[in-house]
């Protein structure tokens, strides 16, 4: 651990600290209809679209027809991303001529796009022209960040309000999450990303003559506008196939702070408004300080293990020790400018936020490190989380928490003064299991079938990493992967398809439906026997339910790949 | 709001907002972009006095001639440094591919550049990147070969050596990144400073 490195980490939880509430109040003033600073420019381009799609903003809607709404919109967007690649060959900005994309790769990224995952199975330069990065995958890393956001505010809704039917209007939270929250900050972070070095252009490929009068042909794109939502709408799916560590999606160290920085503001933020609209500050700042804990827990490990460096390589006469003069620790798949430090943070950070953009390559991480992004995509994406869902996933977790409470005290349960009852908890524990099941019965597939482990690239126990990781990984609507499996193939393009479908859009409707639930129930005053759930021991106990739920679901699993990896890797074992 | 309103607002929302959002946002960053920054905006490409591109400062480029420094391994490609091709070699920590390619990348590098059999090698030299672009060596690495540069271009070592610390880059605003060596503009600053190319033979 080194000294630079601490400092990073310090500013980044100290910024993270000091934005969580100016941005967190303007998205409360944003999804209550107040008005903002730009509310003059936005207020009559909002008006027009809401006439345009024929939208009476003031009009609200029940659970039902909100979720409706998600399925639809989504729907839409898929069938649309999937005949834009389809037909890529006849559509404008292609300069370097790339032909339609096969059905089952287009299946699979439509439904990564739409999913807010991002599973990259295509290789960006190669195959994706610059329509499809701008219209296809910058309107969807918008989009899907923004229905997130929606679907998060309609469950703030449901526990806000009291003896009411209406959870709010997902047309008019869609709209204001995309133009009030998402494109000013990206306006304003693609232009930062420019002047840092990203390229944004749409010219053909540069054909360079190198020194050694070599030929190279260097892949150019329309770079920074859409790295910039990648980051904030927690998407993850890059222009290139090396996403993050491409030179050109993040030149420098301080593209790759703020990139981290894009995937934590606005579930930090978020976590203030849930606390703003339900009258009590201190709830917001308990999960608040439950995600930070798991996150520091995250780095704490993953940050050690992988500065010591990989054994089997210190045998060989490398150097891997840190010094002025390099950074040492296990280096293959890891970029010169970003060293350590600034790789595992940024590894910790995308998984647990379900961004999956990589600034390394995480199929080359040492096994326990390695465990770290695989255990926060298996705890469901809600260490801060995504853009909306991280925020609903770890309320689905508080829930669980204060019942297991109410059982230890013999009381019916409550969360924010409302009776948590069985209805709830089926629905919550439908969330749970279906993300369980999806992701372990998609790897036990995967595992035992010629089609799953013919795509391997590292053999032994690393092998079954990697198909754990992908669908977990896709469940989770991350989208990192342990990289080396052969993922393209119609297999996992429609399996990895499936599991992302499945992890994302099952789970929205168990929780709008405990939103439409808890939006009728009565407001009971808190008693003498209330668990209390905004101070330091509900934190304790949130986050022990998160780490049992996740241990429990997924050790044998990971037993099976990680851990004994780590105990080959420590006997000198080799595959 | 019945099912086939709702359809119709998905239907024409998803319009309105591709046409907002996927051509007018990034062109209209496109356009600030090569207006305010057009160096970055079209790839930091560095050219050649005869006005034609030798490569970009952002994305690594092979070297292989004994005048000139030596960029990490790279799986971009089949042959490296392919541009059009970028990712690692994704090899695990206990695959016996990795730990054969390292030990005999450490081997050659120790004869490429006289040093003594076990002496240590810097990790970065002997991993391939996760880019298979990768501009920059450690600085550890980049006085390595220095040696072996001078003594291929008729240079003082002394001379090869300030100029790796000229070109060596402390982490952004001292906490963000890592320390790192530039390796095609260390090795243009050595040809223009020798006057000649050092490529073939030196």
């Amino acid at each position: 651990m080194t000294l630079p490195g601490i400092a990073q980490l310090a500013l980044f939880v100290a910024l993270l600290l000091l934005i969580t509430k100016p941005l967190g109040l303007y998205m409360t003033k944003v999804f209550s209809g107040e008005a903002v600073f730009l509310s003059p420019v936005l207020r009559p381009v909002e008006r027009v679209i809401y006439r345009v799609i024929g939208v009476d903003p003031e009009s609200e809607q029940r659970w039902t027809s909100y979720t409706a709404g998600v399925l639809m919109f989504s729907l839409a967007g898929v069938i649309l991303l999937y005949l834009l690649m389809r037909l890529q060959q006849f559509l404008p900005f292609n300069p370097q001529g790339f032909g339609a994309v096969s059905p089952d790769l287009a299946f699979n990224t439509a439904t990564s796009f739409v999913s807010n995952t991002n599973w990259q199975s295509y290789a960006g330069e190669s195959t994706m022209s610059y329509l499809m990065d701008m219209a296809g995958f910058t309107v969807q890393n918008f989009l899907s960040a923004a229905t997130g956001l929606s679907v998060a505010i309609a469950l703030i809704r449901g526990l806000a309000r009291r003896s009411s039917s209406m959870v709010g209007n997902f047309w008019v939270d869609l709209v204001r999450s995309t133009l009030y929250v998402l494109l000013p900050l990206s306006f304003g972070l693609a232009l930062v990303f420019v002047w840092q070095g990203m390229p944004q252009n749409l010219n053909p490929y540069t054909t360079a003559t190198t020194v050694e009068k070599g030929s190279q042909t260097i892949a150019q794109a329309p770079v920074a506008s859409e790295e910039a939502i990648k980051q904030l709408g927690i998407n993850g799916g890059g222009l290139f196939n090396a996403n993050a560590a491409h030179p050109y999606e993040n030149p420098n160290g301080l593209t790759n702070f703020l990139s981290m920085f894009a995937i934590f503001v606005i579930p930090a933020g978020l976590v203030y408004t849930f606390g703003r609209m339900v009258g009590d500050t201190r709830q917001g700042w308990a999960i608040w300080t439950a995600m930070a804990i798991l996150f520091l827990a995250g780095v704490a490990l993953a940050w050690p293990v992988e500065q010591g460096g990989n054994p089997l390589i210190a045998k060989l006469g490398v150097d891997q020790s840190v010094s002025a003069l390099q950074p040492g620790g296990n280096f293959e798949g890891k970029e010169t400018r970003f060293g350590i430090a600034s790789s595992t943070l940024y590894t910790v950070v995308t998984t647990d936020a379900s961004c999956g953009a990589v600034n390394n390559m995480h199929d080359s991480l040492l096994p326990l490190t390695g465990a770290v992004p695989l255990l926060n995509m298996q705890l469901g994406e809600i260490i801060f989380g995504g853009v909306g869902s991280g925020l609903y996933g770890m309320l689905i977790m508080a829930i669980l928490s204060v019942f297991i409470a109410g059982l230890m005290v013999g009381r019916t349960p409550e969360y924010l003064g409302k009776k948590i009852q069985t209805y709830e908890m089926k629905m919550a524990m439908i969330y749970v299991l279906v993300l369980a099941a999806d992701i372990l019965l998609f790897t036990a597939l995967g595992s035992v079938t010629t089609a799953g482990t013919s795509s391997i690239a590292n053999p032994g126990p690393h092998g079954f990493s990697e198909i754990l990781y992908a669908f977990s990984s896709g469940t989770a609507n991350n989208g990192s992967a342990f990289a080396g499996l052969n993922a393209n193939t119609p297999f996992f393009n429609t399996t990895i398809g499936l599991a992302m479908l499945i992890g994302r859009f099952v789970p929205v409707v168990p929780v709008l439906a405990i939103a439409g639930s808890m939006v009728r129930k009565k407001y009971v005053p808190p008693s003498l026997g209330t668990f209390p759930t905004n101070g330091p021991l509900f934190v304790v106990l949130l986050v022990g339910v998160i780490i049992i739920v996740g241990a429990l679901t997924y050790f044998p699993a990971l037993a099976l790949g990680p851990i004994v990896e780590q105990l080959f890797l420590s006997a000198g074992r080799v595959f | 709001m019945n099912i086939r309103g709702q359809i119709r607002s998905a239907l024409v929302l998803l319009a309105i907002m591709t046409v907002l959002l996927g051509i007018a946002y990034p062109l209209a960053i496109t356009g600030l972009a090569q207006v305010f920054f057009p160096g970055q905006a079209n790839g930091s490409l560095i050219t050649g006095s005869d006005g034609k591109v030798i490569g970009s400062a952002l994305i690594g480029q092979n070297f292989t001639g004994p005048g000139y420094f030596h960029p990490r391994p790279s799986a971009a490609g089949a042959s490296g440094y392919d541009a059009t091709a970028s990712g690692g070699s994704n090899l695990g920590p206990t695959n016996k591919k990795l730990i054969d390619i390292v030990n005999q990348r450490a081997i050659a590098y120790r004869q490429e550049n006289g040093l003594a059999a076990g002496q240590l090698v810097p990790v970065d030299a002997v991993t391939a990147s996760a880019s298979g672009l990768d501009p920059d060596i450690t600085p550890a690495n980049a006085y390595l070969q220095a040696p072996r540069v001078a003594k291929a271009r008729g240079m003082a070592e002394a001379d090869v050596r300030s100029l790796v610390q000229k070109h060596t880059e402390g982490p952004v605003l001292g906490i963000f990144g890592e320390s790192t060596v530039n390796v095609l503009e260390l090795n243009l600053d050595l040809d223009r400073l020798s006057g000649r190319s050092g490529g073939g033979g030196g």
